[in-house]
């Protein structure tokens, strides 16, 4: 009793000391990347530059990792290896040994990709480097559009966002922010993996795989064929959306808890999103790895592919 | 009410309403994945992979509805 006392006037000194001392502002929340410099006439956004830091983090990883191999393997080589045998061990469980080691490269870069920007979209620098830019009429992109024609309340909504800003003032933008909070990164991935998904079941099935889609059989396999066709649309949306959504909406809650308890309360939900940032990339990636050996997988029997058909271990 | 307070109500509203079904679904896999765990827990690594895999399908059933939500909020 006397110790549930104490945790609970602790916290409350915690939140309104914090309040007091460090009073820490609502950031401006924006669904677009925004421009954080040029090259060649090329924007480069922040999460651009997010996306570049997790790639070359990647690199380094496995670079250690393979150079100097030993055949008992220590430090960063032993990490590398754990990885990679991890990744290779559910790729040969899902899709068996042949195929497995066949969709094994492109499994692996999608979990590792995306994993460490998640992760990394975690450390502190990630959204709190800012910086100052002059604001051009431009800047006011869709995050702020909205918004903008109703200027009743734009001060409980963004404190010291862009919205009520008058052009020409100084504006902090985010020097680097998660990769994945960028729908072009996650559409990227997604379509990489649609895509190498399409050619790995040409090769495999060939003419099979196209009769999939397009089918004159009968009245039914011809509708079936279109959803099939529907359905792999739909996976580019749902596996954009589906990484997108829960990276932004973890930086969101994120900075809402920060700015409601400023001192320790958001450490639990670091915790929660490390959890979330490794099941997103592994549902990416398994679900790339499903996808694949399905498409591989001839069917007789004309059902349309679900998840129940799926090899098991 | 003014048409941005209807757009800010619809936005909630679809994601809102978006959310029950998965959420009921996902709830679902989850006791029937822990009553299997139960009858036989050493089915574990079969269970947890086609778990994980059924809820991210599951899961794509928000998703559209939080595409609709920040297509009012921020495209429409």
């Amino acid at each position: 009793m006397g110790r549930t006392l104490l945790i609970v006037v602790v916290v409350l000194v915690m939140l309104v000391a914090g309040a007091l001392i460090a009073p820490v502002r609502l950031p401006h929340i924006q669904l677009a990347a925004e421009t954080v410099g040029h090259l060649g006439g090329i924007p480069i956004t922040n999460t651009m530059i997010a996306g570049w830091i997790s790639t070359l983090v990647v690199l380094a990883i496995f670079w250690l990792g393979t150079s100097n191999q030993a055949l008992v393997p220590r430090g960063m080589q032993n990490f590398a290896e754990y990885i990679t045998e991890f990744v290779l061990g559910l790729c040969e469980s899902v899709a068996g040994i042949a195929r497995g080691r066949q969709f094994f490269p492109l499994v692996a870069t999608i979990f590792l990709f995306v994993i460490t920007s998640n992760w990394m979209g975690l450390l502190p620098g990630y959204n709190t480097i800012v910086v100052r830019e002059r604001v051009a009429a431009t800047e006011a992109t869709a995050g702020n559009a909205a918004a903008k024609p109703e200027a009743t309340k734009p001060e409980a909504a963004k404190p010291e966002g862009t919205a009520a800003s008058p052009k020409g003032e100084i504006e902090e933008i985010p020097l680097i922010r998660a990769a994945s909070t960028d729908l072009n990164t996650t559409l990227a991935i997604a379509l990489t993996s649609v895509i190498a998904t399409q050619i790995f079941g040409l090769r495999a099935l060939g003419g099979g795989y196209v009769s999939k889609f397009i089918n004159f059989k009968g009245p039914i396999d011809f509708y079936v064929g279109l959803l099939e066709l529907i359905a792999e649309v739909a996976k580019i949306i749902s596996f954009t959306f589906r990484l997108f959504g829960n990276v932004f909406a973890g930086e969101v809650l994120l900075a809402v808890i920060t700015f409601l308890v400023p001192w320790g309360a958001a450490i639990p939900f670091y915790g929660l999103e490390l959890f979330v940032g490794f099941i997103q990339a592994f549902v990416f990636a398994i679900l790339t790895l499903v996808f694949m050996t399905l498409a591989t997988t001839a069917h007789e029997h004309g059902d349309a592919a679900h998840a129940h058909e799926a090899p098991h271990h | 009410m003014t048409d941005a307070g209807v757009r800010l109500l619809a936005a909630a509203l679809a994601i809102g309403l978006g959310a029950i079904g998965p959420g009921l679904g996902i709830g679902m896999l989850g006791a029937k994945a822990m009553e299997a765990l139960g009858r036989n827990p050493e089915a574990e690594p079969a269970i947890r992979g086609n778990l994980i895999l059924a809820i991210a399908f599951a899961e794509a059933i928000a998703i559209y509805a939080l595409v609709v939500a920040l297509i009012i909020k921020f495209v429409a």
